[in-house]
């Protein structure tokens, strides 16, 4: 078990972003506990634009602090439907709430292939053991 | 122990827009009756209000006067900023360079009215290029990251001219400055970042690995970011040539070199200098600096225009068809390049080894009294500058609260964060200006903030104490970013 | 050697503490092969009073600092007030660093807030920035933005009337990462964009650029320009290279302009041959992630005291590397807070006199001119305080001629655009006397003739 908060009803990626199923292959994206906790005070968060398309290896989200920028790849190739506007006021939120008030952006897929491919909350969480452990 | 640096005067200085009162004045003009002038423009050309303050002289003098006795300065102490060599800033240049005869020369003046300026920027191009061992200078970039797209600009003409259009990545050691990926983006390269070795350089079988005819080249810094010299140089630029690549060299570093030897001769093909860090023009709280870029031989036709040329004793501007193109306008930071051209002479060929002799002595010296106290993470030798990190302080003191520390004991901080391949970096350059009575003060500050992290860590962590302001909230300003004072 | 402090007992002292014999073991990761084993060729070493000397013969061999100037073409020669120059000669300001640790810049930092204010009321936009090289690289940095903005749409508009030099500079930036750039010709009988040069504006143009008052000394139709760019949907960037006239002309701001770059050197900064001068980087408040340049912005520090940070640096080179907005990195900071200090000096009202004292100037030049000689004013409209004449003989002959009468008489429009081959552009200044504009009259009726 690692030390971080590891919902289980979410899939994970290995650069600690979340993806929960919001049915009809509609997917919402943020990031992990581990991630919120690493990144430090944010200042503002850059997220993609609605109706931009997307695919699984780009990076259209970008979180930034005081002294650093960090880019979120996105695990979802569609479109953005709808993209999280309390943070253009309080992007603190997701540091503070990432799985809940802090998530980012949600894109509509045409498939489930792209979650499928992503670890499951279990496997998450041992990866995260192992990171520990370096 | 002394604290050298600190001043007493803790005056809280109003903004100058508060200080505006209407009706005041601060300067004076001929009399003249503009009356109806206005109108010489039609209403709808015409702007409204214009929101300036109105101050006497007075205020202007005292405003200005109280806000300079907030800033730490060279003249008034040491700045062991690694990386950025703040050596002293020599008074003759700053009285010459304001002789008339230079200021009040337009730049559009007809040559034949202003052999003077140009015979300097002649000279000045002729000694950069003989000082870092290439075949010619361009005086136009005006800061250290113009003068590496302008570089970067040159390696992309090369290759355009000679039809090699796959060349379109550029090798970056992950030690490398921010502004040389981004020099090579705003050229239109991709970036590849190679990983240094255990002893912080760059790897001869990586480098290997990375090079194919889709490379222009390397951006590489020498000695590089951790103060410590490529050894394999020769070695490196033999490779990369041998992959069809060009070097670019970024002279942040050359304090560690000059008159001692030149990067021209180790195979680099273009390098930019900054003249205002080892050229010793003053910093001016960032900027302006000067950025002029040296080339090999082969990469001369690309240089920037204009160009500074001689025939027959005159002076004049050439331009050449291959340039990469203009820059920016006129000829680049004239008042700046003048100060290190006295500088230059004033040493002469006889004395300019020296700077980076001492240089070297003095970091080095350092490494010496604080290895013991700091963490070292590479323990290769090191020229002119050392990074120390904060892996092995006690308590949670980290490098930013050891920099505010270092400000209540009188010193400006060092360079910290960088080079980013070092956790908690903490880089020191004290430069050849420094005697040994300030180098033994400072080591002395360090190890006495060492000892505290230790004993005392609160006076640490609080630090600094002694300032008028103390850990601006930093967050809060990129949060809510107020960039301008707005009336209420 | 007196900026060498370290003495050879020290020396000895060091060495030992170092553990090394000498010197030059220090230097032994160099390969032997490149280390000098004798003397660069540069002169010989020289002292404080050789280099006085050397300079003032230099400095005589400028005679075009002595002689009556009427150049202006992006540099401009205006009265810069004593304290100015004493103010950035004090230490603290000329001698200090970057100020990345606040505690200690507060002066620097304070200074450059208050330059990003009234630099965004000069203009009268949202946000400035604390300073770009010149105006050259600012425009140049404008249009990237704008490509950066405006992800779908691929071509740039700049008019053909804007300084040349800027041209080139912007194109130099941009060539390989914008699409097309087009021009916008010029209308030979006002000197700004022809209007029916307007109808590329379109919903594939990413921005529209151009200078005000242009190359030639004339105001472009603001109005037009600013309506048919926005309803095509781009981006409006007006160019200011002769700061002085916004005491008087209508701001970017006015016109809605969503970027306004220019250059600062006409406040307050001598010529110095065309550098330092200092860019200046407007833009809408939307925009400022997209900016490039540092940024100064207010806060409190932790006992709720008013202080000053660099901010929203996370858009810059040392952290977003080859993403950042820009490689910027040194500015123009000791120009800026010159700048700022001749601003706060004339105030409200002196740049306002500045203004109209130049204003005033070109108009009293440009009649005599047209009334009293041969020359004809080339094009008919606005302008600040330069304009363009026709003259009835080669432009460089005729500058030849003001040359050995000790007056530099303007610049030939021939030498970047070539088919005006009679056109001289002339400036005047407040520091022009009226029997200065007289003595210029005098000499272009001996040279080209009285009028007819």
């Amino acid at each position: 078990m690692s030390n971080y908060s590891v919902p289980s009803n979410l899939r994970f990626s290995e650069t600690h972003e979340w993806v929960e199923d919001l049915g009809n292959n509609k997917y919402r994206i943020g990031i992990s506990d581990f991630a919120a906790q690493h990144v430090g005070d944010i200042t503002y968060v850059e997220l993609p634009e609605i109706n931009e398309d997307v695919d699984n290896e780009s990076v259209v989200c970008n979180i930034e602090t005081v002294k650093s920028s960090e880019d979120i790849n996105n695990q979802i190739s569609g479109t953005v439907v709808t993209i999280n506007e309390m943070l253009s006021e309080n992007p603190e939120i997701v540091g503070a709430d990432c799985y809940g008030d802090g998530w980012l952006y949600e894109v509509q897929s045409d498939s489930d292939e792209d979650f499928k491919a992503l670890m499951s909350a279990d496997e998450y969480d041992k990866f995260l053991d192992e990171q520990d452990d370096e | 122990m002394s604290y050298p640096g600190m001043r007493d005067l803790k005056l809280r200085e109003a903004l100058i827009f508060e200080r505006s009162r209407e009706g005041r004045r601060g300067y004076s003009l001929p009399e003249e009756d503009l009356t109806g002038a206005e109108s010489i423009l039609p209403a709808e050309l015409r702007r409204d209000e214009l929101d300036l303050p109105e101050v006497s002289e007075v205020d202007v003098v005292r405003h200005y006067t109280r806000l300079s006795t907030y800033n730490f300065s060279l003249d008034l102490g040491f700045y062991p900023l690694g990386s950025c060599t703040m050596k002293y800033n020599p008074k003759v240049n700053e009285k010459l360079v304001r002789n008339p005869q230079f200021t009040e020369l337009h730049p559009e003046t007809p040559v034949r009215f202003a052999q003077g300026t140009l015979k300097i920027m002649y000279e000045m191009q002729r000694m950069l290029a003989e000082i870092g061992g290439f075949a010619a200078c361009t005086l136009n970039p005006s800061a250290g990251a113009h003068g590496e797209y302008t570089g970067i600009g040159i390696i992309r003409s090369y290759f355009a001219k000679t039809g090699d259009t796959k060349r379109k990545k550029i090798i970056i050691p992950d030690s490398a400055h921010g502004t040389n990926p981004a020099s090579c983006a705003l050229n239109g390269f991709e970036v590849v970042v190679l990983e240094s070795d255990e002893h912080g350089k760059v790897d001869l079988a990586t480098l290997k690995s990375l090079l194919n005819d889709e490379v222009a080249g390397i951006m590489l810094t020498n000695p590089n970011t951790l103060g410590v010299f490529e050894s394999d140089i020769l070695e490196i630029t033999k490779m990369v040539h041998e992959a069809g690549g060009l070097v670019y060299g970024d002279g942040a570093n050359m304090n560690a070199l000059l008159g001692v030897a030149r990067p021209g001769d180790m195979g680099i093909d273009v390098l930019h200098y900054n003249l205002h860090k080892t050229f010793s023009t003053p910093h001016g709280g960032g900027g302006p600096g000067a950025g002029p870029v040296g080339v090999c031989q082969k990469l001369v036709e690309f240089l920037p225009n204009p160009f500074v040329v001689c025939e027959n004793g005159v002076y004049s501007f050439k331009n050449s068809s291959d340039a990469m193109g203009r820059v920016r306008s006129f000829y680049g930071n004239m008042g700046v390049t003048l100060k290190a051209f006295i500088y230059i002479l004033e040493y002469g060929r006889e004395h300019l080894g020296e700077t980076a002799k001492n240089a070297v002595l003095n970091a080095n010296y350092i490494k010496a009294c604080l290895k013991d106290y700091y963490h070292l993470k590479y323990k290769s030798d090191t020229l002119h500058e050392v990074v120390f990190d904060d892996s092995e302080m006690p308590n949670h003191v980290t490098t930013m609260d050891i920099a505010k520390a270092l400000i209540d004991r009188g010193y400006h901080p060092p360079t910290v964060y960088f080079p980013l391949i070092v956790h908690g970096a903490l880089m020191i350059e004290p430069t050849e200006s420094e005697s040994k009575e300030t180098l033994d003060e400072f080591i002395e500050a360090m190890i006495d903030i060492a000892e505290k992290a230790k004993s005392d860590p609160e006076n640490i962590l609080n630090a600094p104490l002694s300032t008028a302001i103390s850990r601006p909230d930093e967050t809060l300003a990129a949060r809510k970013p107020v960039l301008k004072w707005v009336r209420n | 050697m007196r900026y060498l402090p370290i003495t050879d007992s020290e020396r000895k002292e060091m060495l030992e503490k170092i553990g090394v014999k000498s010197v030059d073991d220090l230097f032994s990761p160099l390969p032997k092969s490149v280390l000098l084993k004798k003397e660069l060729n540069i002169p010989s070493s020289m002292s404080e009073p050789e280099l006085e000397k050397m300079m003032d013969e230099l400095g005589k061999e400028n005679c075009g600092a002595n002689m009556l100037s009427f150049l202006g073409g992006g540099c401009y020669r205006h009265f810069c007030p004593a304290l100015v120059d004493q103010m950035i000669s004090r230490s603290e300001f000329y001698t200090s660093y970057t100020p990345y640790q606040p505690e200690v810049s507060q002066g620097t930092l304070q200074a450059i807030f208050e330059f990003q204010t009234m630099i965004a009321n000069l203009f009268q936009m949202d946000v400035a920035n604390a300073s770009m090289y010149d105006g050259a690289t600012a425009a140049a940095e404008a249009v990237l933005m704008a490509h950066k903005i405006q992800t779908k749409r691929r071509k740039v508009l700049i008019a053909s009337t804007i300084n040349p030099q800027y041209l080139e500079t912007i194109r130099t930036y941009t060539s390989f990462v914008v699409d097309t750039i087009e021009l916008l010709e010029m209308d030979p009988a006002t000197g700004c964009v022809a209007e029916s040069e307007l109808a590329k504006i379109d919903s594939d143009t990413i921005c529209v650029l151009f200078q005000y008052p242009n190359y030639f000394g004339m105001i472009e139709n603001l109005k037009k320009i600013s309506a048919l760019t926005h309803e095509a949907g781009a981006l409006l960037i007006p160019v200011v290279t002769e700061a002085t006239a916004l005491g008087v002309i209508a701001t970017p701001g006015s016109i809605d302009a969503d970027i306004a770059v220019g250059d600062g050197q006409a406040l307050g900064i001598p010529m110095n041959f065309g550098g330092p001068g200092v860019g200046l980087f407007t833009c809408k408040e939307k925009h400022v992630r997209k900016m490039p340049g540092r940024l100064i912005g207010e806060t409190v520090d932790r006992n709720g005291n008013r202080c000053f940070v660099l901010t929203l640096s996370a858009r810059e080179q040392h952290i977003k590397r080859e993403k950042a907005t820009s490689n910027i990195c040194s500015n123009q900071g000791l120009m800026a807070t010159a700048a700022s200090i001749y601003l706060a000096t004339m105030g409200k009202q002196g740049l306002r006199d500045v203004a109209l004292m130049n204003l005033k100037r070109a108009d009293y030049l440009k009649k005599k001119i047209a009334s009293e000689t041969a020359c004809r004013i080339a094009f008919n409209g606005c302008n600040y305080n330069e304009f363009t004449i026709l003259a009835p003989m080669d432009a460089c002959e005729l500058l030849k001629a003001f040359g050995e009468k000790g007056i530099l008489g303007g610049i030939a429009a021939k030498k970047y655009f070539p088919e005006l081959d009679n056109a001289v552009i002339v400036n005047t200044t407040e520091v022009h006397t009226y029997g200065e504009l007289d003595r210029f009259v005098d000499a272009l009726k001996e040279i080209a003739g009285g009028a007819k």
